[in-house]
């Protein structure tokens, strides 16, 4: 008798979360589709969007570039190792450039972006809320949905694609330093070969759609959860935490999605 | 040269040449907020309700108290005249707009004619005092930026700030982020003000600043303001008239001098601060005895 009440209650909790995340989706879609509906502001005062382009976007360079650098100096420094064995490390410059172009270069500046500047875009958003700010707004007839977060939005939807891709040249300029400056790889087979294999369509064009679904992704999750935030530290705090966790996980996810329709058959 | 916009409040308030209005609520015939068979619950839980059966009128013109014990209904109550959220049943009305009817247009074209000061004033952090209060006018006229910063540095004056408009709220004291606030509400002088415990947390001078400033604005604007307090002593000084509620219900109204007097026990203790009464001091819990193990006159082993 205990043992069924026990059973029973535990397949309620999960139904009850079950339902819960079903309507929290449902919710996040509504406010997606708000925000596409409100962005009228975002492009009319371009100055609202330009200005949180600096905080997202300029703001994150410095660990977007370095990041860049360093893996760029990885790939090359590992490839080398892998490719001598084949007599073939002159290929370094290629196994640089594709790896950062078509993978690490969105993956990796999507994810330092959601962890820099998505979760200060939650914060941000939910203390606004906690404050009364947002109430604030809405009293004064401002919708902030078009005046605080739709900017946002389209900020981090323009300024992802733009980190991405100078990661990925931060990247390649690590690679040339490790593998031609300092183990002397053939300057002119290093870049020849990379212009030779990297493709515009297949390779760059895909990247840069790649990043700018990562783009979306991570800004909508990050305006998403400050939205809804508890209006305490507590709520705030947590939200931060699960903007960086969820957009963390969508961009893996979404990455692999992405490989499987890009990329499959592509030699 | 005529001017090619109107002024209507600022360059009196600037000037300090107010003079407050002597109103008498009896006379006033038209009432610009009226709330009738109020009935709000959250639908989180309905057998809860946190207003029950409030009507009310407030005149054009005046300063109305709303006062009672934290948790009363009291912000719920602007909460509601705002529009922000939608009654169980009755209504509220604004000049004569049933609000919870109002499409989100509707809604926002009303609230262009209302103010509301938060409890801790709400400033937008990340803009300057000036951008605080020229926020509206920014979003909701064309105004040339010459005029803006000539009205912007005028409610600055009339909250005693005039100077502080390149601080940052985080360089503010409370006190003083609560005069800019008063001034964002009134940057486009408003018909309604409300104001949502306006004195909470501030040194007596500030209390005193506040009080007058709410006082002097309505009557410089012709405005009519809603204060939702529970600080007894500063807002009786001010307001035309008071609605006590407690527990969701309106417990007792009328002039601040006849609440002075009232013997109703609420009033009584409210206005004199008595830690018993109808509000009693202890929580509900079993009996003291029992929770102690002593109620059959033994000590609990």
């Amino acid at each position: 008798m205990l043992k069924s009440k026990r059973v029973d209650i535990s397949v309620r909790r999960v139904g009850h979360k079950i339902i819960e995340a079903i309507w929290r989706l449902g919710y996040a879609s509504r406010f997606f589709a708000l925000i596409l509906l409100k962005s009228g502001p975002s492009f009319l005062r371009l100055h609202l969007t330009i200005r949180e382009i600096y905080f997202s976007g300029v703001l994150s360079l410095i660990i977007i570039l370095v990041s860049g650098l360093f893996v760029g100096m990885v790939l090359g420094l590992q490839g080398y190792e892998t490719l001598q064995k084949y007599g073939s490390e002159e290929a370094v410059g290629t196994l640089v450039a594709l790896s950062l172009v078509r993978e690490l270069g969105p993956v990796v500046a999507a994810l330092l972006f959601a962890s820099r500047a998505g979760s200060a875009i939650t914060a941000e958003i939910g203390l606004m809320k906690a404050t009364e700010q947002l109430a604030a707004m809405e009293m004064m007839a401002v919708d902030p949905i078009a005046r605080v977060v739709a900017p946002r939005f389209w900020a981090g939807v323009f300024s992802m694609p733009l980190l991405a891709a100078m990661f990925s040249a931060m990247g390649v300029f690590g690679g040339y330093l490790v593998a031609v400056v300092l183990i002397g790889v053939d300057e002119g087979s290093f870049w020849s070969q990379m212009q030779n294999s990297v493709d515009v369509q297949k390779d760059i064009v895909n990247g840069i759609i790649k990043s700018f679904v990562f783009g979306i992704a991570v800004t909508a999750i990050a305006l998403f959860e400050g939205y809804d935030a508890a209006p305490t530290a507590e709520g705030v705090s947590g939200a931060t935490t699960r903007t960086v966790v969820t957009a963390s996980l969508a961009i893996l996810g979404l990455d692999f999605v992405l490989t499987a329709f890009m990329f499959s058959g592509v030699g | 040269m005529p001017l090619p916009f109107r002024l209507k409040f600022p360059a009196a308030v600037a000037l300090n040449v107010i003079v407050p209005i002597q109103t008498n609520l009896a006379m006033t015939s038209d009432n610009l907020v009226e709330i009738q068979d109020l009935n709000f619950a959250y639908a989180s839980s309905p057998a809860r309700p946190i207003l029950k059966g409030i009507n009310m009128a407030i005149p054009r013109g005046k300063v109305i108290a709303i006062m009672g014990g934290s948790g009363c209904g009291k912000t719920t109550l602007l909460r509601l005249i705002g529009g922000s959220i939608r009654p169980t049943s009755g209504l509220v009305s604004v000049a004569g707009q049933v609000v919870h009817e109002l499409d989100s247009d509707g809604l926002y074209r009303l609230r262009r004619k209302m103010g509301m000061l938060f409890q801790f004033g709400a400033l937008f952090t990340d803009l300057t005092v000036f951008d605080n209060i020229a926020f509206q006018m920014r979003e909701h006229t064309d105004l040339p930026e010459a005029v803006i910063r000539d009205l912007v540095l005028m409610k600055l004056h009339a909250v005693g700030l005039r100077g502080t408009q390149h601080l940052t709220p985080s360089e503010l004291s409370g006190g003083m982020a609560r005069r800019v606030a008063l001034a964002r509400c009134v940057a486009l002088d408003p018909m309604l003000i409300m104001y949502d415990e306006p004195f909470a947390g501030l040194d007596p001078i500030s209390l005193g600043v506040i009080g007058n400033l709410i006082r002097r604005l309505t009557d410089a604007l012709g405005a009519t303001s809603i204060v939702v307090t529970h600080d007894v002593q500063e807002s009786l000084k001010i307001v035309d008239y008071v609605y006590f509620i407690s527990e969701g219900v309106i417990v007792a109204q009328g002039t601040p001098a006849e609440m002075k007097v009232s013997t109703a026990p609420f009033v009584h203790q409210f206005v004199h601060g008595e830690d018993d009464g109808p509000v009693p001091f202890h929580y509900s819990a079993p009996p003291y005895a029992a929770d102690l193990g002593i109620a059959d006159g033994s000590a609990r082993a």
